[in-house]
């Protein structure tokens, strides 16, 4: 964990971490008895064609609600063994399905029957659910004229190495994925964006490169765009109302690999923080329990640890080592008890801190204020919380160790619901 | 599900960077000690018996607020012992007892609590009850009498008093490096330059006050003072004198600095820092009062709320 540095003049500057030259080798996770698929949509059992039971094979796509519905890949050959609902942060509801894995492994041919000529149709009904979480949604409605794509490799929170894995060694991969997105979106600047000190040594991919600075949260989209694109997104629009499209490398390189070899790729990697602080790439199948990761690695847990999905600074707690690695686990952070600081309910001393560090230059001293009593509107309009790019940088320096960014994710929901609300009712 | 481990769920960041109101405090007070220790040398048993009480009362303030309230007990987070501490250091050696408790009790309940607690008030309460007093019992704070019994081997007046009473000429008496080291009478933790300064590098150094605050402190008061010295140098010493006596540098890196009533964002401090300054040495120079620092602090306590409103703009934000 990085703490206030004995001499602090000015903001204190948190790097990111870069992989070594000798990139590590991902481990494998043995394949596990049972997948989890997380499909984003809440579940009504009446819209689902498949039931407990049913066979699947690897690659197999489960929708529900029909074509261009919503839907997962399978990750194994196996049956379904259970179907039920699943709740995230911030009222995020999902369908957990389960997949009991089966003895002998078969591919679905539906996908390779399709890859020969790439449109974007058969990438947004299949690659949807691929290791990166690629999104071709935007392409795709009409209100956004897309005229950018960024391919980012490297991650936005802290020690995480899983994209930076994609672009060192996946390069093939991602120049096959640029030259195909290039094709079915006929968009024709593509930039990279990489950690600025592994711009040297990199091929030509087709693709326009960028070098993001090192210090945190420069490789936050936002910053991206600011710092790298010269475009300002405004307060409560995002990089896509402003025509760049973000994709991770491992996305894009699992586009070129989905259409190189007529198979969806299945195996994500990730980022295995230990309690050590050590870090570890790992692969997995999409689906894999935590809990098989961290036996397969050796990762003891006692009660009161924290497990972390995502980075140390924006990713988020989970509550049991059942949770499935996702399309977009990019990392997990294991955390002992003895390194849990907890927040505290004290007011702001207006120390200024968090003043000075926040990359969005937000008044957050006055801003926490208004959250703390709840006036969100207020905060929203004078306070700047939309100019809020979620970076958890406030929190971290909090003298007074308030859950600022807590807060500000609450009130960013809260009037979300409103506005929701309101819309609804006019 | 019964024998599943239980982990700790909570929001992100799960990273802090270890820093704390308590920490704050306590450097803060470390930082102090140069002056305080060179303090109790100079003015010996009564002074420490000032500053223990001064530190004692408002602890026990505190804890009597936060028992009358019912809220959490907060003296563990140093804050009432360095506001006793601060309020100790501006006190002449020979203030009665029941001053100093008086005196805690307004800067500890009046000054902190009536404004809502810690981040809530709007001026420094030290400053406030230092104020008041003078107010209400200016003949305990005449540093000459006060310590008409001490016997020091330099000039025992206060300088800032002769400067205003007899002009520069009652002042050549004290050399700069005398000042500097602590050769002149005040309050006890006030006297001793080298020392808040040492202390005063300390917290900027280690980030626990703003450095924006007590430098454009001490240089709106230098260059305010240099230009009423070049003005008439009879009457208005330089701004070396006056940067070295009175609560000047006690002021600049204790009491301007003080968190929830001073700005944080950069011209804001710039303005406020500077306009202390200079206010101070209007008020030393063309006042009716003798020390200006308190004043000069509590006035732009007053205007920080609208001074702290020039901010950048946060990004992309709409007009
Ligand atoms: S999370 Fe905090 S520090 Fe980061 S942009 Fe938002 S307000 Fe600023
Ligand atoms: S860091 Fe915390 S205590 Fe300091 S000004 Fe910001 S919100 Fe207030």
């Amino acid at each position: 964990m990085i703490k206030r540095p004995f001499i602090r003049l000015s903001k204190p500057r948190i790097q990111y971490a870069l992989l070594g030259v000798k990139v590590m080798e991902p481990q494998e996770i043995p394949l596990p008895g049972i997948v989890t698929l997380l499909l984003d949509s809440p579940l009504i059992r009446k819209d689902i064609p498949f039931k407990v039971g049913d066979a699947v094979k690897t690659g197999q796509k489960l929708s529900i609600a029909g074509e261009g519905g919503p839907y997962v890949i399978s990750s194994v050959t196996g049956t379904i063994s259970a179907i039920s609902p699943f709740y995230g942060d911030y009222g995020r509801v999902c369908t957990a399905i389960s997949i009991k894995t089966g003895r002998k492994e078969e591919l679905d041919k539906d996908f390779a029957a399709k890859s020969q000529g790439a449109t974007l149709d058969t990438a947004a009904e299949f690659l949807g659910f691929t290791p990166g979480a690629p999104c071709f949604a935007a392409f795709r409605d009409p209100d956004k004229a897309i005229h950018t794509i960024v391919v980012f490799g490297g991650n936005t929170d802290l020690m995480i190495a899983t994209n930076q894995y994609a672009i060192k060694s996946r390069i093939e991969d991602i120049g096959h994925g640029i030259s195909i997105l290039k094709q079915i979106t006929g968009i024709e600047k593509i930039v990279i964006a990489v950690p600025r000190d592994l711009v040297p040594g990199f091929g030509h991919v087709g693709a326009e490169l960028k070098g993001v600075d090192l210090s945190y949260p420069s490789a936050h989209p936002k910053m991206i765009m600011e710092r790298e694109l010269k475009l300002t997104v405004p307060a409560g629009k995002n990089c896509e109302d402003m025509g760049v499209v973000f994709m991770s490398a491992e996305a894009v390189a699992s586009i070129g690999k989905a259409f190189s070899t007529g198979e969806i790729p299945h195996k994500k990697i990730l980022t295995l923080v230990k309690k050590d602080g050590t870090q570890q790439l790992i692969s997995a199948r999409i689906g894999t329990p935590m809990g098989d990761v961290f036996s397969a690695c050796g990762v003891s847990l006692n009660e009161k640890d924290r497990l972390i999905i995502g980075g140390p600074l924006t990713g988020s707690s989970i509550y049991s080592e059942d949770y499935p690695v996702g399309i977009d686990t990019d990392a997990v952070v294991v955390q002992d008890k003895a390194d849990i600081s907890l927040v505290s309910d004290y007011p702001c001393i207006n120390c200024g801190e968090c003043v000075r560090i926040c990359p969005a230059k937000i008044p957050v001293n006055m801003l926490v204020r208004y959250l703390e009593a709840g006036h969100y509107e207020q905060a929203a309009d004078e306070y700047d919380l939309y100019s809020c790019i979620d970076c958890g940088l406030c929190s971290f320096v909090c003298v007074s160790k308030i859950p600022v960014f807590q807060y500000i994710r609450l009130a960013k929901h809260e009037l979300g619901r409103l506005n929701a609300a309101e819309a609804t009712n006019e | 599900m019964s024998n599943e481990k239980k982990f700790i769920v909570s929001h992100a960041p799960f990273w802090h960077d270890g820093s704390s109101i308590s920490e704050r405090s306590y450097h803060t007070m470390l930082a102090a000690m140069p002056a305080v220790l060179f303090g109790l040398i100079q003015y010996g048993i009564p002074a420490l018996a000032v500053i223990s009480l001064s530190i004692s009362t408002a602890i026990i303030w505190e804890l009597i607020i936060n028992k009358i309230t019912k809220l959490p007990n907060t003296i563990g987070d140093g804050n009432a012992a360095l506001m006793g501490l601060v309020f100790g250091m501006m006190m002449p050696a020979t203030l009665p007892w029941w001053i100093v408790a008086t005196g805690t009790f307004i800067a500890v309940v009046i000054g902190k609590y009536i404004f809502g607690g810690i981040g809530s008030n709007a001026f420094h309460p030290v400053v406030v009850s230092i104020t008041i007093l003078l107010i209400s019992w200016n003949s305990y704070f005449d540093f000459d009498n006060a310590l008409v019994n001490y016997d020091f081997g330099f000039p025992a007046v206060f300088p800032l008093g002769a400067l205003k009473a007899f002009g520069t000429g009652s002042i050549h008496g004290f050399s700069l490096s005398g000042l500097l080291m602590g050769q002149q009478v005040g309050a006890i933790g006030s006297t001793f330059g080298l020392g808040l300064i040492i202390g005063g590098i300390y917290l900027i150094l280690r980030g626990f006050i703003r450095w924006e605050i007590s430098i454009s402190f001490l240089a709106g008061m230098f260059l305010a003072a240099m230009i009423f010295n070049m003005a008439n140098p009879e009457k208005f010493a330089g701004p070396f004198f006056h940067i070295l006596t009175g609560y000047s540098l006690i002021g600049a890196f204790f009491l301007a600095t003080e968190d929830s009533s001073s700005p944080v964002n950069c011209i804001p401090m710039l303005i406020y820092g500077a306009g202390a300054g200079i206010l101070t040495v209007l008020i030393r120079n063309i006042g009716a009062y003798v020390d200006g620092v308190l004043y000069a602090i509590l006035i732009m306590n007053l205007v920080n709320p609208l001074l702290d409103k020039i901010r950048p703009k946060a990004i992309g934000k709409v007009a």
